[in-house]
Parts: structure tokens; sequence; C-alpha cells
């Protein structure tokens, strides 16, 4: 079944917050290897002018990822997950993500097309506080493959 | 001006870590029984994970690990992970393309495993150092 492209331009109510912990980005960046100090002691982040340990550039996507879900499993738009291929990926920072923030995800459809038999779907994801002040903002484009 | 390469070893017991510490437990990245039911070769590494080295290299090329203002890239192959001690690795390299009068510096990086891009499209803008 095609993706309806009437969905281009839908947006979703906001996440739930989500509460950055320090432990958190320090496993995440601990499983990539990421040694900086600033990602693990408060006071490296500190001297850099963060209010805690600092992100690295992927960890968005903890918090993108389930947030996608809204969009991958709203049943009006029938996306078949077993089907779903991650094609780009992207990212846009307004400053890092650090130790403490609280944060909510905001998602849109941007674009949804099908070529060739296969759906394509892109989807923003608007990272910001629950204070409103924007974040990063996060890309993904998804494909559905055709049926054999 | 091209940047010094960086590798980074990919073994079974990362793509454990990085799904528990990221959320994604699809079993395509730790069963080779559901990874070929799909018709992959073998277990492969979450796109995500590969994207996460890649930026740890732009950060590190960076000095600083809040540079990062913009970072993309296409999935074009995957990174099989074999069963054993040595897994694989992805090596990755990077020209500069452009330095602004703002002061950011736009990089175009390669991301290879085993000889064959992983990675297309792959593109960050770092702050230049201060």
């Amino acid at each position: 079944m095609p993706l309806d492209p009437s969905f281009v331009g839908r947006t979703y109510p906001p996440t739930a917050p989500y509460q950055v912990g320090r432990e958190k980005i320090r496993e995440f960046a601990t499983a990539i290897g990421a040694n900086d100090p600033a990602h693990h002691e408060p006071e490296a982040a500190q001297a850099l002018g963060h209010p805690d340990v600092v992100a690295p550039p992927t960890f968005p996507v903890v918090l993108t990822m389930a947030a996608s879900r809204q969009i991958i499993e709203d049943p009006a738009l029938g996306v078949d997950y077993s089907r779903l291929v991650h094609g780009d990926q992207r990212f846009a920072y307004t400053r890092p993500v650090v130790a403490g923030d609280e944060l909510v995800c905001v998602n849109t459809i941007e674009d949804v097309s099908t070529r060739g038999g296969h759906g394509f779907l892109t989807t923003r994801t608007d990272v910001r506080t629950v204070g409103g002040e924007p974040v990063v903002a996060v890309w993904a484009k998804y494909v559905v493959r055709g049926e054999a | 001006m091209e940047l010094a390469a960086k590798t980074f070893r990919v073994t079974r017991a990362d793509l454990v870590q990085y799904a528990g510490a990221s959320g994604d437990f699809n079993p395509i990245h730790w069963s080779d029984r559901v990874a070929t039911k799909v018709g992959l070769p073998g277990v492969i590494a979450h796109g995500m994970f590969t994207m996460a080295l890649v930026g740890r290299a732009v950060t590190e090329w960076a000095g600083s690990p809040d540079a990062v203002v913009e970072y993309g890239v296409r999935f074009t192959r995957p990174v099989v992970v074999p069963d054993d001690d040595q897994g694989t690795e992805v090596e990755v390299t990077a020209v500069v393309r452009e330095v602004t009068e703002e002061g950011l510096t736009r990089l175009d990086v390669t991301a290879t495993c085993l000889g064959e891009k992983v990675l297309s499209q792959a593109r960050a803008t770092i702050r230049t150092a201060r």
C-alpha cells in the first residue's frame, strides 16, 4: 500500500519530557569509545562553558528514535516496519545536549513519496527544552521497500 | 586539506554495548539467524553506531566535543561484523571543503569498511578551534 502523501506537513503533539542523565551520557559515550573528559567529568564540561557533561553529537538519536515511533507506528500512515530501511540521518545543533536537560521532541513529516515501487519518508524532529529553547533539529529519511 | 585517517575496530561486543546504550535492540544487530532471514550476509552494525564513530572522528579533528554544528550522512552499505574476536574495521578520512569567514569549517567525510564506502554524502560543519 503506498504511503499517503496527504501526511506531508503533519506535526505530531510533543513527546513526554526526557530527562537527560549524566550517567546516560557517560554510558553512551563509553559505548562509542568517546573518551573526551567533557563527556564524563562535569568539571571538564564546565571548563568549556557547559553546566554539566556534554553528549556526543549522535546522542539525540536516543530520544528521536523513540519519538519517531509516533510516525512509524501511526496506523493511518501505514508504514510496514519490517520493510523500513534507514536511509539518511542529519543533525543541526543550536547547542549540544547536556546532562540535566529536560527535552521534548516535536515530529513533523516533511516528505512522503512513492517512486519505483518504494515508499520514501522524511521526518524532522525538533528537540527543545520543556521551556521551549531549541537544542537540535534532527532529520531522518526512510525507505519502505516495495513488495518484491 | 586532508585530515589524518582514523580507524575504529568494531566487534559483536561493541554492537551489544551500543544496543544497550542507545535503546536500539533490532535483532539484525545481534542475531545472525534474524539477519540472514531478512537477506543480510550476517549481523550488521547499527547505522547510527557507524555514524557515532564517524562523529567521534569529527570531534577529535575539531579538537573539542562540542564543536559540531551540523552533521549528516547517507547509509549506503551495511558494515558486516563477523562473530570473532577481530570483528571488522571502519576507516574514516576527511577533507576540508571550506573554511567560512564566520569561523566554520566544512568537512567531506569518507567512511569505508573492507575498502568499500559505507556512507555517502557524509558532511560535517564544525566551529574552527578556539
